[in-house]
């Protein structure tokens, strides 16, 4: 089963993300958090190494999606990924999903099993489904 | 400076650097509440203090590249904004060009800012006039490299690269951002100086008095 990691600048929002997502995924999902920055939990930002811990303590070896929040969080993640040793870059994937709808449907299809490519496609898919009846 | 800058040199232009940022971190603040979210003097303050630290440790490496590696993480550690992972990226890649080991000439110097100037530019995927940091560095590396090409000193050559980054810098004022936060505010960001490319500026302005003036160390 696949790991998440919910990346964002604010750990509060982090938080939160992994609250609804855990709670979709029965507590079957090893799902991650790197929010806000390393050294104290009130600042906002992104730490590339604060997102490595976050894949290490995840990790398993069907593979960790991260979820990101705004630009900067894709750039830090980007270079967390780079950190990786090589066997484990090439099972994790970055996902273009929005982050709340993309974590819920995430954990939801990873605690079902199904492999990461998988996964992330129904999360990506997840940017196109309108909140508003009639809209879109 | 027919002689090579020593990793001691970079130290002082770092600390210097970081010193101007510190004295800066009001002005930095106020171009990002402007066209951002008011942190950048914050940010680059939080980092430049822990690159301080890192500095002033005795008993480090004088490798060239094992130095800005170091940098690097404690940028990429103490940033946080969008500035971390740029700057970060910036000397990650600079610490893979050529040295001499524990020391680079002119040539290197330049190099150096052209591998970090790449590693940028991979990192954020923003071109010229895009008001980023892009706008400061981008001209600066060019006109080091056109100094070198016409075999000038590097006392001409440094002061190419900040001439250089000072108008790059001045330039984001008129043009509309299209990467990072200032870009949702669209054409509502002309009129307002760009954050990054003025603590990029200040690389430039430290490089140019630090290792023009130093001989001795
Ligand atoms: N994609 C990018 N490429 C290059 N520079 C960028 C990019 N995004 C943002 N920047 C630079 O970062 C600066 C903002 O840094 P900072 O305030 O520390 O980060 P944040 O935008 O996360 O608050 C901008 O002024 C700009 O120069
Ligand atoms: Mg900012």
């Amino acid at each position: 089963m696949i790991g998440l990691v919910i990346v964002s600048h604010s750990a509060k929002l982090a938080a939160g993300v992994h609250e609804l997502a855990a709670q979709m995924a029965g507590g079957q999902v090893a799902i991650g958090q790197a929010g806000g920055l390393s050294d104290d939990g009130e600042t906002l930002g992104t730490d590339a190494s604060r997102i490595l811990s976050a894949i290490d303590e995840v990790w398993c070896d069907d593979g960790v999606l991260l979820l990101m929040d705004l630009g900067s969080a894709v750039m830090s993640a980007e270079m967390a990924l780079e950190m990786l040793p090589e066997h484990r870059r090439k099972n994790c994937l970055l996902s273009n999903a929005p982050l709340v709808e993309g974590a819920i449907v995430a954990a939801l299809h990873a605690s079902l099993g199904e492999p990461l490519q998988a996964v992330n496609a129904v999360a990506e898919a997840a940017l196109s489904v309108p909140k508003l009846a009639g809209a879109g | 400076m027919a002689q090579e800058i020593t990793t001691k040199q970079l130290r002082k232009w770092l600390l210097a650097y970081a010193a101007r940022i510190i004295e800066n971190e009001g002005h930095l603040t106020e171009l990002d509440t402007a066209i951002g979210d008011a942190d950048h003097g914050v940010n680059m303050r939080r980092g430049m203090g822990k690159l301080q630290e890192r500095l002033h440790d005795e008993g480090q490496s004088e490798d060239v590249s094992a130095f800005l590696r170091s940098v690097a993480m404690t940028l990429i550690n103490g940033v946080g904004g969008a500035a971390g992972p740029l700057y970060g990226t910036f000397f990650l890649r600079a610490a893979t060009s050529p040295t001499n080991g524990s020391s680079i000439d002119l040539e290197q110097l330049t190099q150096m800012f052209r591998y970090g100037l790449d590693g940028l530019q991979q990192r954020g995927k923003a071109q010229a006039d895009d008001k980023t940091m892009i706008d400061t560095i981008q001209p600066a590396v060019e006109a080091m490299e056109a100094a070198l090409a016409a075999h000038q000193s590097a006392a001409v050559v440094l002061a190419a690269a900040r001439q250089a980054a000072h108008l790059g810098m001045k330039h984001t004022i008129e043009i509309e951002a299209r990467k990072g936060r200032a870009s949702y505010l669209g054409p509502h960001s002309i009129g307002h100086q760009d954050p990054g490319a003025t603590s990029a500026y200040f690389l430039f302005e430290t490089a140019a008095e630090v290792f023009t003036t130093t001989g001795a160390d």
